[in-house]
This record gives C-alpha cells, sequence and structure tokens, in this order.
C-alpha cells in the first residue's frame, strides 16, 4: 500500500486516536477522564470502521488489563487517560512491562497532584511516566510537542511498542491535545509498520523467553498450539516462576538491557540553534513551543540561545544531549511543574554546565517573555 | 491425549484422566494437603474433555492467590494476571479473539473484595465467558486473613476475636448484576461439580460459578474444623440442592445455600448487541 497523505484540521486528542488507526491499533478500553476523552470518542466510532473494538470498561484499572488482554491476544492496542486514572493503571502498566506485551498509553498531563487542575495543562508524570510501577521495569515514554507530532509519535509508539514488546506511553500537556492544527495525515506504507516477532517452529521446544540476539523474545499467540504460561511473577525462560537467584537477576537484567540494546533505534530529539549557543533551554510538549519562539526573538536580537527538545522522554538521550549541551555555558530546564526532568539533566551534567529552572505549577504555561527574561538574567 | 471428534459425554471417573491435561513437569503442585482447590481443577478439566473443548483454543485467566496459581498446572494458554483484575483481562482478551475460549479462575478475595467491581460489570456486560469462583472463605496464600466470603464468628489472622462482618452471596451479587447464568456447587460430588461447569462453559455468555472449596490448612486448623474429609462433609450437610425446592428455610436444612444452577437465562451476548453507528437524526420542528 502507497502512502497517502492528506492535510486536514485536528485536534491533538484525535491526532492520537487517527495514528493509532493508521499503526494499526484494532482494540481500545478505555474510561472517560479529562482531558484525554477525546481520544476514545474518536476511537469509538474509527474503530468499529477498520473491524477494531472499542470497549468502555467500568474503572481505569479495567481498562488497562482488557487492554493487556487484547494484546495477549495478538491485536495491538491501546488505552488513554490522565494523572489519576495514570495512576490507577500503573499496576497492570508493571505487568505488561514484566510480560512483555505490547501496548500504548496516551498520557495527556493536566494540573496536579490528585485531582488537581481537571481541565488545566501541566507536566507533572515526567517521573511517574518512568518511575510509576513498582520495581525496576522497563518503559519508553514519547513528547509530542505539536498536533502533527501527536499523530506521529503514536505511529512509532505502536511500532516500538511492538518492535521491543513494552509498553509505550505517549505524553503530552492538555494544550497539546487539544490544540488544532491543520496537519498532514500521512498513511504509513506497510513497511513502515512494524508488527511483533510471532513465534515460529515446533512447538514442543518453544521457550517463551529464551535469549535472542535481539533480546526480544517471540510472542507465542494464543490459538497457535504453543501452550504458554504467562505471568507476572519473576520467571524462566519457560514462562513459569521462579526464585532461583540467578534466575531471577538474568530474567530482569534482560528486560532492562533490551531498551539499552536498542537506543539509538528508540531515541528521538530536536535540537534548535545549538551549535554555538551559550544557553541552551531544555524543554518539551507546549513549554518547547514557547522556548522556540524565544529562541528566535533572542536570536534576531544578536544572543546566541539554542532549544533542545527530547521527543522520546525515557529512556533519556543522554548521549546526545551531552554532546549538544557540550559547549554550552548553562542550561535552563523550563518545564510545567515544580522540576522533575532538570533531576535527570542535573544528573546528566554534574555541574557543567551550570543547570537552572524555570518552572510554572498554576495551571498556565510557561510564556517565550518569561523564558527570554530567564535567558537574559542567566547571561547577565 | 488428543481430544476426539465428537462430544463425549459422561465418561467415567476412570476413562478420564486428569494428568492429559496438566503440566506434570511442574509437578509436584503447592497446594496444601486437603485443599479443595484440586478436585475442582479436576471437575474444570473433565467438564473441558467431556464439551471437547481443545486445549489449544482453551485461554485460562487466572487472578491471583491460590486459586491463581492453578492455571500455571494446567496445559493450554494460561495467564497469571494481576490481583483482581482476571476478569478486565480476560474481557479483553475475549473481545480481540473470539475464536478462544476464555475460562476465568478466581477465588473469593481476587473476585469479590479487590475484584468486586470487575465482577458485576462482567455480568452486566455479558461477554462470552466463563468465571470459575473458588470460594474457600479465607486468604490463605497470604496467611489467612478474613475475605468477604468468611462465615461469622470465624477465627482468621486478622479477626482475632471472630469475624464480625456479614458474608458477601457471590451468586446473589452474580445474578443481581445481570449474569444469564449463575451455579454453585461443592467439591464432594466432583461429578456433579463437572456437570455444571460443563453447562456454565456451554452457556453463550456470561456464565458464574461459585465452588465452595475447603482451606484445612489455614482456615480449617485454626477454627478447629477438623480434617479435609470432615471439613467436605459439613460444606455438603450445609449446601441443599436447588432441586430440593425453593424455600431457603427447608427445614431439611436450616440456613442452607443452595447449589445447582441457581439461573439460567437468555440473554444477548455481547457482540450481538452491537449495531451499525447510525449518525443522529436532527430533531423535525414543524
Amino acid at each position: 500500500m502507497l502512502a497517502v497523505t492528506k492535510r486536514e484540521n485536528v485536534q491533538g486528542n484525535a491526532a492520537c486516536a487517527l495514528g493509532a488507526i493508521a499503526a494499526g491499533c484494532r482494540f481500545f478500553a478505555g474510561y472517560p477522564i479529562t482531558p484525554s476523552s477525546e481520544i476514545a470518542e474518536r476511537l469509538a466510532g474509527e474503530l468499529p470502521k477498520v473491524g477494531g473494538t472499542f470497549v468502555q470498561m467500568e474503572d481505569e484499572i479495567a481498562s488497562m488489563a482488557a487492554t493487556i488482554g487484547a494484546s495477549l491476544g495478538g491485536v495491538k492496542s491501546m488505552t488513554a487517560t490522565s494523572g489519576p486514572g495514570f495512576s490507577l493503571k500503573q499496576e497492570n502498566l508493571g505487568y505488561a512491562a514484566m510480560t512483555e506485551t505490547p501496548c500504548v498509553i496516551a498520557n495527556v498531563m493536566r494540573g496536579g497532584p490528585s485531582t488537581g487542575m481537571p481541565t488545566r495543562p501541566g507536566q507533572g508524570d515526567i517521573m511517574q511516566a518512568r518511575w510509576g510501577t513498582h520495581g525496576d521495569h522497563p518503559i519508553i515514554v514519547l513528547t509530542p510537542a505539536s498536533v502533527g507530532e501527536i499523530y506521529s509519535e503514536t505511529i512509532r509508539a505502536f511500532n516500538l511498542s511492538e518492535r521491543l514488546r513494552v509498553p509505550v506511553v505517549v505524553l503530552y500537556d492538555e494544550i497539546i491535545g487539544h490544540l488544532l492544527e491543520t496537519i498532514e495525515l500521512t498513511t504509513p506504507d506497510d513497511d513502515q509498520l512494524i508488527d511483533r516477532k510471532w513465534a515460529s517452529g515446533d512447538a514442543k521446544d518453544f521457550l517463551p523467553y529464551a535469549d535472542t540476539d535481539d533480546l526480544v523474545p517471540p510472542m507465542a499467540r494464543p490459538g497457535d498450539g504453543y501452550r504458554v504460561h504467562t505471568t507476572g511473577l519473576t520467571h524462566d525462560d519457560r514462562g513459569f516462576p521462579t526464585q532461583v537467584p540467578e534466575k531471577a537477576e538474568h530474567a530482569v537484567t534482560r528486560l532492562l538491557d533490551k531498551l539499552d540494546h536498542h537506543a539509538e533505534l528508540i531515541e528521538s530529539y530536536e535540537a534548535v540553534m545549538c551549535e554555538d549557543a551559550d544557553v541552551i533551554i531544555t524543554a518539551f510538549g507546549i513549554t518547547a513551543r514557547a522556548a522556540h519562539k524565544a529562541v528566535k526573538n533572542l536570536r534576531s536580537q544578536g544572543v546566541k540561545v539554542g532549544l533542545f527538545r527530547p521527543i522520546t522522554m525515557w529512556p533519556f538521550p543522554e548521549a546526545a544531549y551531552k554532546k549538544v549541551t557540550g559547549n554550552a555555558k548553562a542550561i535552563i530546564v523550563a518545564e510545567m511543574n515544580a522540576g522533575q526532568l532538570v533531576l535527570e539533566i542535573e544528573r546528566i551534567c554534574a555541574g557543567k554546565p551550570e543547570v537552572h529552572r524555570v518552572n510554572r505549577i498554576d495551571g498556565e504555561v510557561i510564556t517565550p517573555d518569561e523564558l527570554q527574561a530567564a535567558v537574559k538574567e542567566v547571561m547577565s | 491425549m488428543n481430544i476426539q471428534e465428537g462430544v463425549q459425554a459422561h465418561v467415567s471417573a476412570e476413562e478420564f484422566d486428569v494428568r492429559d491435561y496438566m503440566r506434570l513437569d511442574l509437578f509436584p503442585h503447592f497446594l496444601c494437603p486437603g485443599c479443595g482447590h484440586g478436585m475442582a481443577l479436576r471437575a474444570m478439566m473433565w467438564a473441558l474433555y467431556e464439551n471437547n473443548i481443545s486445549m489449544d483454543k482453551l485461554a485460562v485467566v487466572c487472578g491471583i492467590g491460590c486459586s491463581g496459581r492453578l492455571g500455571a498446572y494446567i496445559d493450554s494458554n494460561t495467564f497469571h494476571t494481576t490481583h483482581g483484575r482476571p476478569l478486565a483481562f480476560a474481557t479483553g482478551l475475549a473481545l480481540a479473539r473470539p475464536d478462544l475460549h476464555v475460562v476465568v479462575i478466581t477465588g473469593d478475595g481476587d473476585c469479590l473484595a479487590i475484584g468486586g467491581n470487575h465482577l458485576i460489570h462482567a455480568c452486566r456486560r455479558n461477554v462470552n465467558m466463563t468465571c470459575l469462583m473458588l470460594n474457600n472463605e479465607v486468604y490463605g496464600m497470604t496467611g489467612g486473613q478474613v475475605s468477604p466470603t468468611t462465615s461469622a464468628d470465624r477465627y482468621t489472622t486478622t479477626t482475632p476475636g471472630g469475624n464480625r462482618e456479614p458474608v458477601f452471596d457471590a451468586c446473589k451479587l452474580a445474578e443481581a448484576a445481570g449474569a444469564g447464568f449463575v451455579g454453585r456447587e461443592v467439591t464432594m460430588q466432583v461429578p456433579t461439580l463437572k456437570d455444571l461447569i460443563k453447562e456454565a462453559y456451554d452457556y453463550n455468555g456470561f456464565s458464574f460459578v461459585e465452588i465452595m472449596s475447603d482451606c484445612t490448612e489455614i482456615f480449617g486448623r485454626k477454627n478447629q474444623l477438623g480434617e479435609s474429609a470432615e471439613m467436605i462433609l459439613s460444606q455438603k450437610s450445609s449446601t441443599r440442592p436447588d432441586s430440593y425446592g425453593t424455600k431457603v428455610d427447608d427445614p431439611f436444612r436450616p440456613n442452607a445455600l443452595k447449589t445447582g444452577v441457581l439461573v439460567k437465562g437468555v440473554r444477548p451476548e455481547y457482540r450481538d448487541m452491537n449495531r451499525p453507528i447510525q449518525p443522529v437524526q436532527p430533531v423535525q420542528k414543524d
């Protein structure tokens, strides 16, 4: 199938739904929550048209469980939520990571903590997206900054999830989610879509969690005769629970190594005018849009400033970040929370260059003016 | 053993060998001596055999607890999920793969406490699957804490003065939530239990079966209920087949729980209710 492109004025959340359909998602289980509900609403209409299934479950926990259940059955599946719902999904998110079940979770961030400000934007789920579920686990988090990027990153989320058998979170703020932008909806070629590797060969000798060169074992589809056991308990290569220290360590180590091994595939970022920059603003989502404007304004005044925007938030593109910011004198991390991404940046920079913060936790966006003022203050 | 073509109705206990359905390389199993779950598992497998359900097309979804561990021993597609959530996982699996025969194995704590919300909505939604709830009145795996079905005044590790909370009637709950098929049986009569489970497997829609199991080692010992045989006999004597009549206060067995098929109705299965999406027609004004 050739790529078909059409221009359309769509909302961020609708772009997420359309990206999912384009990626081959055929199952959605969700629960209403502001400001993500438009994803569910759009998919309730779109999925039946392509032979897919939409179901509204009884709660956030059940919608995560049903999403994983459908994926275990072999169907690309996703769910969508916001902060409080994301908290409720964490246990089953860990189950997906442990059982290596592909699935995509859109988290449209609102003001927090707790019920917070449901209709106001926030970026306070950065650390929860990485560490929300218990134990050492692999997870990929993508942070698009435009409606067009929500569409393309949702497709990439499914591809990464299928390729690496890992849950992928598409994380963006309420502003991006409710933004209307005219974008190109490019239907991917079949060869641009990735399906998980399926088990083949003799069912009798099949080991569902055996070591493979790429650290991603093929998955057994129920009904194909493999009769595999799937458990969130620490399991051996046969898939059965084990408490043998060597086997337990091996199992979890492979889960974590899996993402390191495929770092190049996962990592994505944008560096704007960073080559000669004295100050580099680091921001994501709507804050990066404001930062982009601030960089342009300051450059027109002759100020050497750049922008680093992680598109893949976790695993953070550490090597690229070090390279891009190597010659800068200062970094400003701007985010709509009390300081979360900055902790990772401080860890990576380890004091050189110096790291400054710009934060807002009042439900309002950070403006280009604020960032321009912050750059000037840092440079003075 | 390969399942033969054609329904094999009522093979005798001698003809049916449960070991043909088990992952014997995982044995010895972890159940305590005297635990009723083994008899329940036997009945589940026997019913599969008699209903001619292929182990390749079967999907067993379990929760957490002693009941949740049964799945690993079944030589099929088995899923050991999170605590209380097997019905939600199974809903996704069954909707995505209607070609699979989905069976959920859960316990009283898993299904009625932490997973209670999923049970009532699974009953209401009516996706084709069978939920087998093993009721042993206690959280066995965690060491014997009180559960929603622990009988009045029973001692558990978290009710040192005896249980003061009322007992949940799972079958009444399932019926009230709209389950089209509801049944209950004790483990003492495995063939009777097998026949009930067969009927549940056959039901097109959501079917719920409460299996009265016994926890001899933890619950029985703490309450001095005797050995396994005594516990099973006392369960039998405190239940009464539905065919005895409809009055629960029947003098033959006062306050007895009813067993057998308690509800069997005709409801459209979830997929049968799907209608094409129609655009909303604007209201015509005169």
